[in-house]
């Protein structure tokens, strides 16, 4: 029965993405102003610098019911922190080992760098990662 | 379920949200969320009428929350803030929820989907907006003084624009004499004042002002505070032993204007290192010691080949200077006017890539050419080559873009290679001052349209070619809008910072000073609490980027307005179904 089972093509993932106000942000904007399309099941909340998101928030939305995180982070941008890619791929690292620890795979989470005019990078990348987290199923099993 | 009491407005915008979303759908779902006591949409919130309807809301229904469903928070954010102090509501209390780009013009395509997405949206704004609490702008009185790195045109023009503003200036200059590069050149154009002339006359309005403080030989070794009251220590005197001395000093904001350095060409390149092959700095310096004709050696120079973008504009090795340095068209060719001026029987060819001799300095390049000179253009890829003669004179050859790449070979008596502008080794400036650098190495500001001398770190401007190439009337433009910025913070007495900063649980923190390792800005200093070490936020100090937080193991560190509880109630929020 195709309607019980949130797997396949009528499967809709929820995607929660982080973004920076000043980085990352606008770019989505531009995609937004530019009227450029991704799945409106994506979610953005946006912080100050992508070094900032802590791991357990990232296990919370994905036990609560997102299916997939999507980090745009702020590379090499980043104006408060020299070493921010780093840091936010430790967090990355630090997120995935605690999703699988509580069952989930590590791949529910993608890290890009998304710049202030990256409108096109970020649709794209979007919705490449929601056909990942597609054919992924649900998070929630059962 | 909540004792707040918030209100939320749904924006149409005009068309542009109400087209794609159907807002009125919107208004119903989010009305009796916890915590909403008025539910309104409107065709435009942030036109007056709608402002003031807020207002009469905000004081009739003692809100004291609000949520703004519109567009990007880069628009209204402030506004909004706006219309909830006008009404006496803390204006941290206000989200904006962007329900515009993020929303219907994103998904134009999809009626459902986007409504449904807004009432996520929205959802999550009012969690988010349920757990927010007043904070007050953090307020630092200014001192009056501010201090200025490097007297060259640009340092020195900026201290004497703010002396007469009323700040007192405190003016280091690393070198024992003032002017920097300018000091050292002879005629500039439009008016044909040489540099010398306008910096001494720069330096007799200093010591016409009591509150310019000049020390040359001068570095600041140390910084610490923040915006509107720094503390500094300076060294004068060199930085061996003897004579030196170390001044401290309170001041309210830092200009940086250190300057560029020429660039130095490598052994060989365009035949540097042969006699005769001269950088645009040393063929100046051969102009300006010169009346009538030029003599190099005993003998007179007839012919000059000026190649253009040497040092700018690589497209490749290691590290490139990719940018054009901008200034060296139009110095190349005024001295070349300068040149034919001396001697009008001399020959003149100018290499060239793209002739930039923008503005004004478009007549410069008539002008040369109305007197004779030659010009070539060749392509990058295929760049003139130098070779020393027997006879002693120098050979070019060069491809002629404008001639259908015609091999021309040129006998010269002098090659000049237009050397353009690089960043100046500031290695322990950056590191006391924590100031980034962009790609190329040249201090970075904020926005280059829109905070073009602003930098990261509060209180700190750069203006000058130390961030970026520029002529000497740019570099003054700039200096004086750094001298606008400095004045408008410390004019009014106080600054106001963003209150969204990081804070220490004191109960839950076991003082491990991780937390003081992974601050880049010293932000986080250790304290006393109930007879133990905890770690506590100097609010002056803190930039609220947030990248302590993730890293405290027992979780007692929080960003205000980006909690903890807040992130997971708006998740929560989110996820809630949709009926
Ligand atoms: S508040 Fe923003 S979304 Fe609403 S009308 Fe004004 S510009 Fe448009
Ligand atoms: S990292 Fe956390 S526990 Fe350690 S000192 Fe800082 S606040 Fe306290
Ligand atoms: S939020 Fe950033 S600036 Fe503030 S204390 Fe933490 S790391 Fe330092």
């Amino acid at each position: 029965m195709a309607g019980t089972t949130k797997e396949g093509k009528g499967f809709v993932p929820k995607i929660l993405a982080f973004s920076t106000n000043n980085i990352s942000d606008p770019g989505i904007d531009l995609a937004g102003s530019s009227h450029m399309h991704y799945p409106p099941s994506v979610m953005v909340v946006s912080m100050p610098c992508t070094s900032g998101i802590k791991p357990g928030w990232i296990l919370h939305a994905v036990e609560k019911g997102f299916d997939g995180i999507f980090i745009a982070a702020d590379g090499e941008e980043c104006a408060y922190l020299p070493d921010c890619s780093e840091r936010a791929s430790n967090i990355v690292k630090n997120a995935q080992a605690l999703l699988q620890q509580n069952g989930y795979e590590p791949e529910r989470i993608k890290m890009s760098a998304i710049c202030s005019v990256c409108a096109e990078p970020f649709t794209n990348q979007i919705k490449a990662f929601y056909q990942i987290i597609q054919k992924m199923g649900p998070a929630r099993k059962g | 379920m909540s004792d707040r009491r918030i209100g939320v407005y749904i924006c149409h915008c005009g068309g542009n949200i109400s087209d794609y979303v159907d807002v009125e759908k919107v208004r119903r779902a989010v009305q009796d969320e916890p915590g909403v006591v008025v539910a309104k949409t409107a065709m435009f919130t942030c036109s007056d009428a709608t402002q003031q309807e807020m207002v009469q809301d905000i004081e009739e229904q003692q809100l004291d929350g609000l949520v703004v469903a519109s567009c990007s928070p880069k628009l209204h954010l402030f506004t909004f803030r706006e219309v909830a102090k006008r009404a006496g509501l803390n204006p941290y209390q206000y989200t904006q929820v962007n329900v515009r780009e993020q929303c219907s013009w994103t998904h134009t395509d999809d009626y459902a989907g986007a409504t449904a997405k807004a009432i996520r949206l929205v959802r999550g704004g009012i969690a988010r907006t349920r757990l927010t609490e007043p904070l007050q702008p953090i307020k630092i009185d200014t001192v009056p003084r501010v201090l200025v790195v490097g007297a060259g045109i640009a340092g020195m023009r900026a201290a004497v624009g703010l002396a007469d503003l009323g700040l007192a200036v405190l003016l280091i200059e690393r070198e024992p004499v003032v002017g920097g590069r300018v000091a050292a050149w002879g005629a500039m154009y439009p008016h044909g004042k040489n540099g010398r002339q306008l910096i001494a006359r720069l330096n007799e309005e200093i010591k016409q002002r009591e509150n310019i403080t000049l020390f040359t030989c001068a570095e600041l070794v140390e910084k610490s505070g923040s915006i509107g009251n720094f503390n500094i220590k300076i060294r004068v005197g060199g930085n061996s032993g003897q004579g030196q001395e170390i001044i401290t000093a309170r001041v309210g904001s830092i200009i940086v204007a250190t300057g560029f350095d020429n660039y130095q060409p490598v052994a060989g390149e365009y035949g540097y290192g042969i006699d005769g092959v001269l950088t645009l700095a040393e063929y100046k310096e051969l102009l300006d010691s010169t009346e009538g004709k030029l003599f190099r050696h005993g003998r007179e120079i007839k012919d000059v080949v000026y190649v253009y973008c040497v040092g700018s504009r690589q497209q490749s090795g290691e590290n490139p200077n990719r940018y054009c340095s901008r200034y060296c068209c139009n110095a190349a060719v005024h001295a070349s006017i300068e040149a034919v001026d001396k001697n009008p029987g001399l020959h003149q060819y100018h290499l060239f890539r793209d002739m930039r001799t923008y503005g004004k300095y478009e007549l410069l390049y008539n002008q040369a050419r109305e007197k004779g000179a030659v010009f070539l253009r060749f392509d990058h890829q295929e760049p003139p080559v130098v070779e020393k003669m027997a006879d002693g004179k120098l050979m070019v050859k060069v491809r002629d873009l404008l001639t259908y790449s015609e091999q021309i070979d040129i006998a010269a008596d002098v090659v000049v290679l237009v050397t353009g502008m690089v960043p100046r080794d500031n290695g322990s400036l950056v590191d006391v001052l924590k100031l980034p650098l962009g790609q190329d190495k040249f201090f970075n500001e904020i926005h280059p349209k829109l905070r073009p001398v602003e930098t990261v770190v509060d209180g700190v401007f750069i203006c000058g070619a130390c961030q970026g190439p520029k002529n000497s009337s740019e570099s003054v433009a700039s200096a004086l809008s750094a001298v606008t910025q400095s004045a408008s913070i410390l004019k009014k007495g106080f600054v106001e910072l963003e209150p969204l900063i990081a804070q220490v649980d004191p109960e839950v923190c076991r003082w491990c000073g991780e937390c003081t390792s992974a601050c880049p800005y010293g932000a986080i200093e250790q304290v006393q609490y109930q007879g133990r070490a905890v770690a506590r936020v100097n609010e002056a100090v803190c930039k609220g980027c947030g990248g302590c937080a993730p890293l405290c193991p027992a979780g007692a560190i929080d960003l205000k307005g980006y909690t903890d509880e807040q992130m997971k109630s708006m998740i929560d929020a989110f996820l809630k179904e949709i009926v």
